[in-house]
């Protein structure tokens, strides 16, 4: 990959930026950001405190849109233009761009002994040892019941240890009984049917690591997925309603009640807590099981070093900062968001909330981290599992509005798999 | 009509920093002259502008038919893999070129099949609206300036927003099924069904364009000379027979163009369907254009060889048009 | 035909298909006909916007009801002796059916405590499904400060208006000359560059995104305005308009010129320019029109905060699993009051203008 010189323009803007900062020596670090709530704030704030304690650099947090980090980012970072750092969800795809901090950084063991798990799916295949960055958010996907709704229907929710098809039953007898529109609703997502598809015994990959998507346990979810849309007890509207591998969420719809059952993830906490708060009880419950396990995907969004930054060493000392453990609990508790840190993991995160549904999801998430199947770590690791999900959602997507036959759909995921993986081999 | 060009006087304003900027260009333009000739002049005043093309429209071009004889997902061609004629080969890739199922690249084809399928309606009934609001803007009305108006307003609106617009009326629970609630039929999912999703993107994007069309209409409705109207009046033609012999053949120049451009625009739908079905429900509202889309970015392997070589076979599509519309402007021409 | 527009046509005695109203005072069915249509169409084109922007004042949770309320509604809060918060206030509807208004102290499961604000001391436990919230109207501003208060919404301005004039200005200058060229003059080659930007004119810009975005770093114009202005600044539609509209000049004036010593610019600039001002002045408005609403192509080219136009900083808010209706539905509105201003100072302007341009 070929590095570009700033030339005249771009140092143009950049001089107007560090103006209006002031000081001629300082460093101007750039990072991109996306925003699914308050994040944007919370990290600025601990920007200004670092800025406060390293009067020399400054940091500039550039706000995009989601679409922008997925799309535009992998073409500025292939050119050569991308930002000091930046806050990515395709954790492997990216990671050719990726700095090593591991000499930049004062504690790499630190950073080994609390990000250990996560760090791997920051790096490329065959390496073992790079620190690129830290997840500012761990998601764990699993679903809510609006339990208020069970109440009145006079139904108890399933327990522990409940399988898919017990949920199914409770939830249809509920909608039955209240004339709820929507019995169950997933996000139309890869990644969140890839941890029931574990649970029924999909291993994602053959004996040599490679995808092996289509297997007798994947089936046996979508084979559900594709009847429950047949039979009503999921909406058309959110799988059916749009193309490709587009995601599409039932927030909205389960926070409108109109939901019994949304299987979604812990990234939902913070704005459930804002705009349903005391309406219902929201209730997150633990994943669902199948024969094999009772699985969800771990998954999140990561702030990583890139590799083209002409300042390393400041990006060390400030990713040193932010990974700091107070840093980090803070930046958790008040973005209610599950850490991605093993030992705030354990209770070492103070939630900015007072409202107890979203205390018992937040607990239930973190709860659920070990119970989250091997597979599963090892799909969320996987640089290309973006093709995987893709594959699975678009063609499941198709058969269920009844384009292609579901047996088509498996032969058409393993051709798109197999398409996209031959043509980044070819490079 | 006829009051407002007077306004454009109220430029006049502005006449002399223009005067004085003109003075100044004037001198290198004026020795430039001397060097050339008159004759050499036209190539003068076309430079920046080609240049402009050359540099953000040839070479691109260019760069994209080198990208579709590649592969790999590196950005620099330097950097990527010559595959020959590998791209084109998938795209073409079929058993029945009818049936999109028998396609390698499936998605393609049916991409293809739905902007043929959406340009024909498209492109018909918003000739049709079009032809209907201009007729009707061009009588007798009060307010007929306001009117006007009305319907050009949805132009000046960016894709972005016409299909935010209306995905928050269509919505499951928008105010368009609030209606139909209280009149007491049942809520729709028009973004469910693919007769209404595609019924949508044509409406939506005549919404969106057709107050253009009906502009340049309504100027060739008022460019027909008012003696032939009465002359023929006089003769007792009836109203049809004048629409059929007069009115319409006499605005057939500014319907050619209308139907051209729209034919163009048609085959080049993107964003507004983009934002406002996702290409869904299924690929039912996938067009060409979003499948280009999609295949050079937004999967995680932006394969931009196979995404080129699309847009090659696109290209070729639209050349074909050119020359139709060619054709027609010297049909027209020799009217 | 575009000469009989730019002087004025003489009023029309008879006008329009179906000709005009028969007698005075009478009406016929083509008029009602025409009348209906014409009202359908006010609702039709006005409506949605309306509405978006009547939406754009409703909180997060008010834009999830259904049935959608026409206004913007809040649930009135009222201060209870004994309560350090002010409680929400809700209609009970009780089972012999009377009603009356009781402020909420919290929920249990499907059992809600109550207090009547007149009697603070007694609880009344209320089913969750007697009572409705009392509401008022009430319009949620912090759709549009909170965001604006967020971001630089001034630079972002700045950088929008910086475009769209830059753009426009480079824009009319260069495809006018380009015009005049292909219009005035009969050269070799002539037909070959009308084919040639006739041509150009099918091509979507999506398509060849990438090798765009290659020429531009090639020229170092990422992160900068000018990768913004310069790459759309030579469009064919533009060149084809005005030499469309210049093929109407007189030849006479331009010959007169010429016996007058006049250089070919100042033919351009004092002759061609000032006769061709309709056809400029409505590519002046589609030329701001595209700026100003231009999003995908300045959000691969700018990623850094102080070069963003608005409609990039606005849609910083669409994140990965949650759009935020609110604040995307308040900001449309902000992209869309400059629209409507011009659009309402301009309209007649714009609409005459181009329908005298003739398109032809």
């Amino acid at each position: 990959m070929r590095t570009r010189k700033t030339t005249f323009m771009s140092a143009g803007a950049l001089a107007l930026a560090m103006a209006a900062t002031s000081v001629a020596a300082e460093t101007n670090l750039r990072m991109t950001w996306y925003n699914d709530g308050i994040e944007g704030e919370v990290m600025r704030d601990l920007l200004d405190r670092f800025e406060a304690d390293n009067p020399d650099i400054t940091v500039t947090l550039d706000v995009v849109p989601y679409k922008a980090i997925l799309e535009s980012l992998p073409v500025q970072l292939a050119a050569g233009e991308g930002p000091d750092l930046a806050r990515v969800t395709d954790l492997g795809g990216l990671s050719e761009h990726y700095l090593d901090l591991t000499p930049l950084i004062s504690d790499p063991a630190y950073w080994e002994d609390s990000f250990g798990p996560f760090l791997k799916w920051l790096r490329q295949p065959g390496d073992d040892s790079s620190i690129s960055g830290f997840m500012t958010q761990l998601t764990v996907t699993g679903p809510y019941a609006n339990r208020t709704l069970f109440e009145q229907a006079g139904i108890d929710l399933p327990g522990e240890g409940a399988t898919w098809d017990d949920w199914a039953k409770a939830v249809n007898e509920v909608a039955d009984a209240l004339e709820i529109p929507i019995p169950m609703a997933w996000d139309r997502s890869g990644h969140r049917v890839s941890g029931p598809a574990i649970s029924m015994g999909a291993m994602m990959f053959d004996a040599d690591g490679n995808p092996a998507l289509v297997d007798d346990g994947l089936k046996a979810m979508t084979q559900r997925l594709y009847d429950w849309h047949q039979d009503g007890t999921m909406a058309k509207e959110l799988w059916g309603s749009v193309s490709g591998s587009s995601y599409l969420g039932a927030n909205e719809d389960f926070a409108n009640a109109q939901v019994v059952m949304y299987m979604s993830g812990s990234w939902q906490i913070p704005q459930f807590a804002g705009t349903i708060g005391d309406a219902f009880d929201w209730w997150a419950v633990p994943a669902p099981c199948g024969p094999a396990a009772c699985s969800g995907m771990p998954g999140g969004a990561a702030l990583v070093a890139m590799k083209d930054t002409e300042h390393p060493e400041e990006v060390g000392t400030l990713m040193d900062y932010l990974s700091s453990e107070d840093v980090l609990a803070e930046f958790y508790g008040r973005t209610l968001f599950i850490p991605g840190h093993l030992g705030l993991a354990s209770g070492g995160v103070e939630f900015d909330t007072e409202d107890p549904r979203a205390k018992h999801a937040l607990e239930t998430f973190a709860g659920a981290v070990p119970t989250i199947s091997s597979i599963a770590f090892d799909l969320q690791g996987y640089p290309s599992n973006r093709v995987m999900f893709n594959a699975l959602i678009s063609r499941l997507g198709e058969a269920i509005v009844g384009e292609i036959s579901l047996e088509d759909a498996y032969d058409r995921m393993e051709q798109d798999i197999e398409q996209q993986l031959a043509e980044k081999a070819r490079n | 009509m006829r009051p407002e060009t007077h306004r454009l006087t109220v430029g006049a304003a502005a006449a002399a920093p223009m005067n004085l900027l003109g003075s100044l260009i004037e001198l290198p333009f004026k020795a430039i002259q001397r060097l050339v000739g008159i004759r050499g002049m036209p190539y003068i005043f076309l430079v920046p502008n080609l240049g402009f093309f050359g540099i953000f429209v040839v070479i691109p071009l260019f760069i994209n038919f080198a990208f579709s004889l590649t592969g790999g997902t590196n950005l620099f061609l330097s950097d990527r893999v010559y595959t020959g004629t590998e791209q084109y080969g998938f795209l073409l890739d079929c058993e029945n070129f009818a049936d999109s199922g028998s396609c390698r690249e499936d998605r393609f084809w049916r991409g293809i099949y739905n902007t043929m399928v959406f340009v024909v309606f498209q492109v018909g009934f918003l000739v049709l609206f079009s032809l209907v609001t201009a007729l009707i803007l061009n009588r007798k009305i009060r307010g007929r300036g306001f009117f006007r108006a009305v319907y050009f307003f949805p132009v000046l609106l960016s894709p972005v927003v016409v299909a935010l617009i209306w995905k928050w009326i269509l919505l499951r629970d928008g105010i368009l099924n609030a209606f139909l609630v209280t009149i007491g039929l049942e809520k729709i999912l028009f973004f469910v069904s693919p007769q209404w999703a595609m019924f949508w993107a044509i409406f939506v994007s005549i919404w969106a364009h057709m107050g253009f069309y009906t502009l340049i209409l309504l100027a060739g409705l008022q460019a027909i000379p008012p003696d032939l109207y009465e002359a023929a009046e006089m003769d007792g033609t009836s109203k049809e027979r004048i629409f059929w012999r007069i009115t319409l053949p006499l605005l057939w120049p500014n319907m050619l163009v209308v139907i051209v451009l729209a034919l163009i625009k048609g085959v080049q739908i993107f964003d507004e369907v983009y934002v406002l079905t996702g290409g869904g429900p299924g690929t039912a509202t996938q067009f060409i254009v979003q499948y280009i889309y999609n295949t050079g970015f937004t999967n995680q392997v932006q394969n931009f060889g196979l995404a080129s070589a699309a847009s090659v076979i696109l290209g070729a599509v639209l050349f074909a048009l050119t020359l139709m519309q060619l054709a027609a402007v010297r049909r027209k021409d020799s009217a | 035909m575009p000469e009989a527009f730019a002087s004025s046509p003489p009023p029309r005695t008879i006008a329009g298909l179906l000709t005009a109203r028969r007698g005075r005072g009478r009406l016929h069915w083509t008029d009602v006909f025409s009348y209906a249509y014409l009202g359908l169409g006010v609702l039709l084109m006005f409506g949605p916007v309306v509405w978006l922007t009547l939406s754009s004042f409703k909180t997060a949770s008010g834009l999830l009801e259904f049935p959608p309320t026409l206004f913007p509604l809040g649930q009135i809060e009222v201060e209870v002796e004994g309560y350090d918060d002010p409680l929400p206030l809700y209609r009970v509807t009780e089972e012999d059916g009377t009603a009356r208004e009781l402020a909420q102290i919290r929920r249990i499961g499907i059992i809600a405590q109550m207090v009547d604000p007149a009697d603070p001391d007694t609880t009344i436990k209320v089913p969750i499904r007697q009572r409705e919230a009392v509401r008022e109207f009430r319009v949620a501003w912090e759709n549009y400060s909170a965001p604006l208060q967020r971001f630089n919404f001034l630079t972002y301005l700045q950088n929008s208006v910086v475009v769209t004039v830059a753009a426009t200005i480079v824009t009319l200058l260069i495809n006018s000359m380009a015009a005049y060229g292909l219009a005035i003059y009969e050269f070799k080659g002539r037909n070959a560059i009308m084919l040639f930007v006739i041509g150009t004119l099918m091509i979507p810009i999506t398509v060849i995104l990438v090798p765009v975005y290659l020429v531009v770093t090639e020229l170092g114009m990422i992160n900068s305005l000018w990768g913004v202005i310069l790459p759309g600044a030579a469009t064919p539609t533009g060149v084809f308009l005005l030499r469309q509209y210049m093929l109407t000049i007189p030849r006479d004036l331009i010959e007169a010129a010429r016996m007058d010593k006049a250089s070919e610019w100042v033919i351009y600039w004092r002759v061609v320019l000032p006769l061709a001002t309709p056809a400029i002045a409505v590519l002046a408005i589609f030329s701001i029109m595209w700026r100003w609403n231009d999003f995908l192509w300045p959000l691969i080219v700018l990623n850094r905060s102080e070069v963003y136009t608005l409609q990039v900083g606005l849609n910083a808010f669409q994140g990965e699993l949650d759009v935020q209706w609110h604040f995307v539905l308040a900001m449309t509105v902000v992209t869309l009051i400059p629209v409507v201003l011009v659009f309402a100072f301009l309209q007649r302007f714009i609409t005459t203008g181009i329908a005298s341009t003739g398109m032809k």
